[in-house]
C-alpha cells in the first residue's frame, strides 16, 4: 500500500449517448444494414455497448455508388477551397465534441481516458486542420502544376486507434479530392459512426464519406470492389498481404501500413532517467497496441543493469486498471482474441528461457487485462523477439558497439520505426542514417504530428500518412 | 518463470545495516577529479523532463486524496518571510500563523518552519518555543552569497547561535559556473561544520544554474558535502522553483540514496502559490521517489502565500464552498 493513494477520479460518460443499436452510414444517412448485426463490447467490463450493423456485398455496393456519385457530382468539382473549408468545420466540430469522442473511445476500445483525451481526439482533430489547408495548395505537393485525385478510396482500418486511423485515412483522401468508403474494425466502430453524426453536422454532401461496419467480410467487400480506385490498409501484415494479392493485377492504387517490431536503442550516454520514460511510452502507451512500439529494447551492455534496474521500478508505477479513470496508465486489452494472443507469445518467451518481469498486484475480474511485462535475457532468436506481440510486452536485448545495435535493430522482417537514446548528436545522425525504418525517434518515442510522415519498410508495408509525402497516396501526379 | 517484482522497491531503500563504505570517498580529491565525477553523471534531457511533469501534472487528485495531500502540503511549509522590512513584530505574527495557520480550525496541522533572516533567529525561536517548529533562518550572505567565506561562516555561526534549528545557504554559483567544483564543495563542508546540530539545506539557485544538467551536477556536489537538504531558490531570481527543476532533484536523492544508504530531503521554493502546485509536487514525490519522501523531514515548500490557498481550499473542502480571501489571515 502507498502512502498516497489517489481517489477514483472517474470521468463521466453521461456526456455520450450511446444508441442501442447503429446502421450504416450510406449516401448522407444511416440505414439498416443487411447482414447481421454484431455486438460491441467494452473491453474493461465486459458490457456489450451496443449491436452495430453488418455491412453486406450489397451494403458495399450502395456505399461505393453513393461515393462514387458524390465523386462525379459534387465532391470532384467541388473549388478546392471549399473542399478545405469542410474539413476545417469538422476539425472544429471535433474539437467542439472533444470530450464525447474520448469518452466513447475510451468505452469501445479500453484506452486509458488520459489518452484518447490527450493524445487520439487532439490528433485527430490536427490531421483534418493540417489537410484542411492542403486542399487548395496541392500544387505545392510536389506532384505536377495539377495532380488529380484518384476516385473512390476504399479504407480499412484497425482498432488500436479508432478515431484516430479514421483521420489519417480520411482526411487526406477528402483534401485531395476524393470520396471514401470506410470500414472500421468490428470490435471498435462507435466513434466512427459518432465521426459520421460529425459529417452531418458540418452538412457534408452525402456520399463523400460512407461507413460501412462489419468484420473482415465486409472488409474484403471493400477493398475487392471493382469501382474502388485506391485501396488504404492499416491492419496486420497477415491481412496486409492478402489484401495485396486481392488488389494485384487490378489498376487500383494500394498503400499499406502493417505490423512492426520496433528497436529503441539507449546509448551508453543517454540521459537514462528521460530513457527510461521514452521505453515506458515506447511499450506501454495504448497497451502496447501500437503497430509501431518500441517493442525490442537494444541497451548497451555498459548500462544495462542500470537501465533494467530503473526500468523495474518504473514499471511499479504503472497504474493499471478503469480506463474511464483519469489517473489510470494502462488500460484493457481489446479482444478476448488479442489477449490470447498476447499470452501465447509470453508463455514462448518463457520457455524459450527469457526472464519476466512483472509488477505485484491484481488485476480486475472482469474484462480482458494483461499486466505490464519486461522480458530481460532475450536472445534475438526468441519468438518475443521476432514476433509482433502487440501487448504491454517488452524485450530486453544488449548490444555492445553502434555497428552491432544497427546490425540488431535492422535485424527484422519488419520496418516501421525505431528510437536512439544519446546525448550526442552527431552519433543519432549517423544511427538514423543506417536504420531502415519509415520512422526514427531521437530522444523521444511514439511522438506523432500531421506534418511527419509515417510508414514503413519491408513487412511493415509501402506508402505514407501525413505530411506532404502522404498527400501522394491519393492524388495522381500531372506532368 | 514469472518474477514479481517488489511492491515496495520505491519505497524503503532496503534494509541497511551500519555505515556503507562511502563510494564517492575520492572524487574530490582534486577539482580535476570532481569535475570528471560531475559530468560524468548521466545528462538531463530537458524535453523529456518537461514532458514527464506534464504528464504527471494531468493526475487528478481529488476528495480524500486531496484532503490527504493538502494537510501534508501544509505540514511541510516553511513559512518564510525574507525581506529588508522584516521586524519582530512580523516574525511573531508569522509564527503565531505557523502555530495554528487556520485559528477556526484546531485539526489543522502545524507548518514545519519559519525560515527568517538570520539576525531575526532568535524572535523567532522564542516566538516557537514549545512548538516543535523548526526556525530556519538564511546565511552566507544570501541571497548572492557573494561575500568571503570568514563572512558567511560568522554569518552561519550567529545564526546558529541566534537558535536557528535549520540553515539555508546558498552555493557559490559564480564558482560552480566557472568549474570551480572544489571550492564550491569545501565552502558546503565548512558551512555544514559550522551548522554544528542545526540542519543545513544548500540552495543551489537554480534559475542561475539554467541546465538540468548543471542542476543534477550541483545537487551531487551538494549532497556529497553533506547537505541535509537540497533547495532549488532563494525566491529572489525568476524562474525559481520549476516543475523539470524539482523531477530533475528529486531523482538525484533517489540515486545518492540508492548509492550511499543517506537520504537527503528535498525544498523547492519561490514560485509554488497554489495548492494545484503544491499537489503536483506531492505526486512528483510520489511518482519519482516514492513514499519516504511525503514527510515533512524529507520535502518542505519553502513559501509565503502558499499557506493561504492551502488554507481557503482546506475549507472549501471541509464545507463545501469558497469562503475568500478574508477568511485567512494574512501575516
Amino acid at each position: 500500500m502507498s502512502l498516497f493513494e489517489y481517489a477514483p477520479a472517474p470521468e463521466s460518460r453521461s456526456i455520450v449517448d450511446i444508441r442501442p443499436s447503429y446502421g450504416l452510414f450510406l449516401d448522407g444517412e444511416f440505414t439498416a444494414g443487411t447482414g447481421t448485426p454484431r455486438k460491441t463490447v467494452n473491453p474493461a467490463t465486459e458490457e456489450v455497448l451496443a449491436e452495430v450493423a453488418t455491412g453486406s456485398d450489397e451494403d458495399v455496393d450502395r456505399a461505393v455508388r453513393a461515393a462514387r456519385r458524390a465523386f462525379v457530382k459534387t465532391w470532384g468539382p467541388m473549388r478546392p477551397a471549399d473542399r478545405g473549408k469542410y474539413l476545417f468545420r469538422i476539425a472544429r466540430l471535433l474539437q467542439e465534441r472533444a470530450r464525447e469522442f474520448a469518452v466513447l473511445e475510451t468505452l469501445d476500445n479500453g484506452k486509458p481516458i488520459r489518452e484518447s483525451r490527450d493524445v487520439d481526439v487532439p490528433l485527430a482533430a490536427a490531421h483534418f486542420f493540417y489537410h484542411a489547408g492542403w486542399a487548395d495548395k496541392l500544387e505545392h505537393a510536389g506532384l505536377g502544376p495539377a495532380p488529380r485525385p484518384l476516385g473512390v478510396a476504399g479504407q480499412v482500418i484497425p482498432w488500436n486507434f479508432p478515431l484516430l486511423m479514421l483521420a489519417w485515412k480520411v482526411a487526406p483522401a477528402l483534401a485531395t479530392g476524393n470520396t471514401v468508403v470506410l470500414k472500421p474494425a468490428e470490435t471498435t466502430p462507435l466513434t466512427a459512426l459518432l465521426f459520421a453524426e460529425i459529417c452531418q453536422q458540418a452538412d457534408l454532401p452525402p456520399g463523400v464519406v460512407n461507413i460501412v461496419t462489419g468484420a473482415g467480410d465486409t472488409g474484403r467487400a471493400v477493398i475487392s470492389h471493382p469501382d474502388v480506385d485506391k485501396v488504404a490498409f492499416t491492419g496486420s501484415t497477415e491481412v496486409g498481404r492478402s489484401i495485396a494479392r486481392a488488389v494485384a493485377g487490378t489498376d487500383k492504387r494500394l498503400s499499406l501500413e502493417l505490423g512492426g517490431k520496433a528497436a529503441n536503442i539507449v546509448f551508453d550516454d543517454a540521459p537514462i532517467d528521460q530513457a527510461v520514460e521514452g521505453i515506458v511510452r515506447g511499450i506501454f502507451f495504448n497497451q502496447g497496441h501500437v503497430c509501431c512500439a518500441g517493442s525490442r529494447l537494444l541497451v548497451q551492455e555498459s548500462v544495462h543493469d542500470d537501465v533494467v534496474a530503473a526500468l523495474q521500478r518504473r514499471i511499479g508505477t504503472l497504474r493499471v486498471g478503469n480506463p474511464m479513470d483519469k489517473n489510470t496508465d494502462l488500460g484493457a486489452i481489446n479482444s478476448p482474441e488479442q489477449l490470447a494472443r498476447i499470452r501465447e507469445l509470453t508463455a514462448f518467451g518463457e520457455t524459450e528461457g527469457a526472464t519476466c518481469w512483472q509488477p505485484a498486484g491484481d488485476l480486475p475480474a472482469k474484462g480482458y487485462w494483461f499486466k505490464p511485462t519486461v522480458f530481460t535475457d532475450v536472445s534475438p532468436a526468441h519468438r518475443i523477439a521476432r514476433d509482433e506481440v502487440f501487448g504491454p510486452v517488452l524485450s530486453v536485448l544488449t548490444f555492445r558497439t553502434p555497428d552491432e545495435a544497427v546490425a540488431k535493430a535492422n535485424n527484422t522482417t519488419y520496418g516501421l520505426s525505431a528510437g536512439i537514446w544519446s546525448e550526442k548528436g552527431s552519433r543519432i545522425l549517423k544511427i538514423a542514417d543506417q536504420l531502415r525504418a519509415g520512422v526514427v525517434w531521437a530522444n523521444t518515442f511514439n511522438e506523432f504530428d500531421p506534418t511527419a510522415p509515417f510508414g514503413g519498410y519491408k513487412q511493415s508495408g509501402y506508402g505514407r500518412e501525413g505530411g506532404r509525402q502522404g498527400l501522394a497516396a491519393y492524388l495522381e501526379a500531372s506532368k | 518463470m514469472t518474477h514479481v517484482l517488489d511492491p515496495d522497491a520505491l519505497t524503503g531503500g532496503g534494509s541497511l545495516t551500519g555505515p556503507l563504505p562511502d563510494p564517492f570517498a575520492d572524487v574530490t580529491r582534486s577539482n580535476d577529479a570532481f569535475r570528471a565525477f560531475l559530468h560524468g553523471l548521466p545528462g538531463v534531457d530537458q524535453v523529456g523532463a518537461q514532458a514527464r511533469v506534464t504528464q504527471l501534472g494531468t493526475r487528478s487528485i481529488k476528495t480524500t486524496a486531496k484532503t490527504w495531500a493538502i494537510d501534508l502540503a501544509i505540514s511541510m511549509v516553511d513559512l518564510t518571510t525574507l525581506e529588508g522590512s522584516d521586524t519582530p513584530g512580523k516574525v511573531r505574527s508569522l509564527a503565531a500563523k505557523a502555530r495554528r495557520p487556520d485559528p477556526d480550525d484546531p485539526t489543522c496541522p502545524p507548518v514545519a518552519a519559519v525560515c527568517v533572516y538570520g539576525d531575526l533567529a532568535g524572535v523567532a525561536k522564542e516566538a516557537l518555543a514549545g512548538t516543535g517548529i523548526n526556525v530556519a533562518a538564511v546565511a552566507t550572505a544570501f541571497p548572492s552569497g557573494r561575500a568571503s567565506r570568514a563572512v558567511k561562516l560568522a554569518d552561519v555561526r550567529d545564526a546558529v547561535a541566534g537558535g536557528a534549528d535549520e540553515i539555508d545557504m546558498v552555493i557559490d554559483r559564480g564558482a560552480f559556473l566557472t568549474g570551480r567544483y572544489l571550492d564550491v564543495f569545501e565552502e558546503i563542508v565548512a558551512v555544514k561544520e559550522a551548522c554544528g546540530s542545526a540542519h543545513l539545506k544548500v540552495i543551489l539557485e537554480t534559475g542561475e544554474l539554467v541546465t538540468l544538467d548543471a542542476v543534477r551536477r550541483a545537487s551531487w556536489l551538494a549532497m556529497l558535502a553533506g547537505g541535509d537538504f537540497i533547495k532549488t531558490s532563494t525566491g529572489k531570481i525568476s524562474p525559481a522553483a520549476t516543475l523539470p527543476v524539482c523531477l530533475v532533484m528529486l531523482e538525484a536523492v533517489r540515486d545518492f540514496r540508492a548509492a550511499t544508504g543517506r537520504q537527503v530531503g528535498v525544498k523547492p521554493a519561490g514560485g509554488i502559490r497554489t495548492t494545484k502546485d503544491a499537489v503536483k509536487h506531492l505526486v512528483l514525490i510520489n511518482e519519482t521517489v516514492g513514499a519516504d519522501w511525503l514527510d515533512p523531514h524529507w520535502f518542505r515548500f519553502g513559501a509565503s502565500s502558499l499557506l493561504g490557498d492551502l488554507l481557503l481550499q482546506r475549507q472549501k473542502l471541509r464545507t463545501g464552498h469558497y469562503s475568500g480571501p478574508d477568511h485567512v489571515s494574512i501575516d
